[in-house]
């Protein structure tokens, strides 16, 4: 049965609220889930003040000034703070989003932070990916062709390469597939949005000649039918891509080619 | 299971290489449904406060019958199909899902076989 309450050791409590610096009148309250695996202990949520008036404008801004000033032991993942690496990606009032993209102003009153949903936490803001990389890699993102390697490089038309917009900027952050129910069920055998967004980048790559392939690979009443098209997906997407868009498209190929 | 690859859980049993039907005819039925159901519903309507002749002899002209057994085959047909996705989605103990898969597929038929059953006795004048 699917679990609609947490179980026992997973429940959130209240843990510290750490003092407001001296001198900070200008302050954002931020509640930040933590969780160890060292400690034994269940999860439960942070508070912190940060001073806006020394710190830079976006969440990930905040979430790095407590890491450095206030409490060194907040776990996240970080990389690029502009958007193309996907690590910071959490949940953030309740919408999965980057961290490095949003802005504390974007946000009325506290901000509430956890780790994107429905995932084993590794600690406090970090989620254990490993199933999500293992559906990614186990669609083949790569092109594959029969065709000899000419030369130089497979040449593309520039409407062939359109037919990639809206697919290509996808950097597999998670949030779409970590805020849709169906993949939060059955994650185990449904592919989820990103993934199926991706096999889609490549079904329709006009230089891609195993389209076939692709689509028998993903004909599956778990693996695609399980999109119910919620579209939390297409709504949390922080690069305002539509993934349930392209996983209807895979739908309608599924019938075209019959 | 630890020590297995990730890959190999994803892999799993391989794609089922089906589901394309069961995800099609769903729409279809849905479509199917809409006008059955507005045929129906202006039908019962036309027949509050009739007496029990009238009523029977409505169900058994040809087209209201017909749209009444199209109406049975698509809902029936319908529910079955969203039961089963509903049952999959969200229970996951094997033997409960087995068991009320089962049950999903007989109560439809069950269900459905007796309800065309009723109005083919009405329109051959059983």
């Amino acid at each position: 049965m699917v679990e609609l309450t947490l179980p026992k050791n997973s429940r959130v409590g209240t843990g510290k609220t750490h003092p407001k610096t001296d001198g900070a009148t200008n302050t954002k309250t931020f509640n930040v889930y933590r969780w160890s695996p060292d400690d034994n202990q269940n999860p439960a949520i942070d508070t912190y003040y940060v001073d806006l008036d020394t710190c830079g404008p976006m969440i990930l801004d905040g979430l790095i000034k407590i890491k450095n000033e206030i409490d060194p032991t907040l776990t996240f993942r970080r990389s690029c703070r502009e958007g193309i690496c996907g690590s910071c990606a959490m949940n953030i009032n309740g919408t999965n989003t980057l961290a490095c993209t949003t802005g504390m102003d974007e946000v009325d009153g506290d901000i509430n932070i956890y780790p994107l949903p429905h995932q084993p936490v590794v600690k406090d803001l970090v989620p254990d990916l490993t199933n999500f990389y293992a559906q990614y890699a186990s669609i083949k993102p790569w092109l594959q062709a029969e065709t000899p390697s000419p030369s130089k490089e497979r040449l593309q038309s520039k409407e062939d390469r359109e037919k990639l917009d809206g697919l290509y900027e996808c950097i597999l952050c998670a949030c779409c597939s970590t805020s849709c129910p169906s993949y939060w069920w059955n994650s185990d055998r449904f592919l989820g949005p990103a993934i199926l967004l991706q096999a889609y980048r490549w079904i329709i790559d006009s230089r891609d000649e195993h389209t076939g392939e692709r689509l028998d690979n993903l004909e599956d009443p778990f693996r695609l039918y399980r999109c119910h098209t919620i579209m939390n997906c297409a709504n949390t997407c922080p690069k305002g891509l539509n993934p349930a868009k392209a996983i209807a498209e895979i739908k309608k190929m599924m019938v075209e080619r019959r | 299971m630890g020590m297995r690859a990730p890959l190999k859980n994803v892999r799993g049993l391989g794609s089922a290489k089906e589901g394309t039907t069961h995800w099609w005819h769903q729409k279809v039925t849905a479509i199917a449904l809409i006008p059955l159901f507005l045929i129906a519903i202006g039908c019962f309507i036309s027949l509050v406060g009739a007496d029990y002749t009238h009523v029977r002899y409505v169900l058994g002209q040809p087209f209201i019958s017909i749209v009444m057994l199209l109406l049975i085959v698509a809902m029936f047909y319908h529910l079955k199909l969203g039961m089963q996705v509903v049952i999959e989605d969200y229970i996951h103990t094997e033997s409960t899902k087995v068991f009320l898969l089962l049950l999903n597929s007989f109560f439809c038929a069950i269900v459905g076989l007796s309800a065309a059953l009723a109005i083919l006795k009405l329109a051959l004048g059983g």
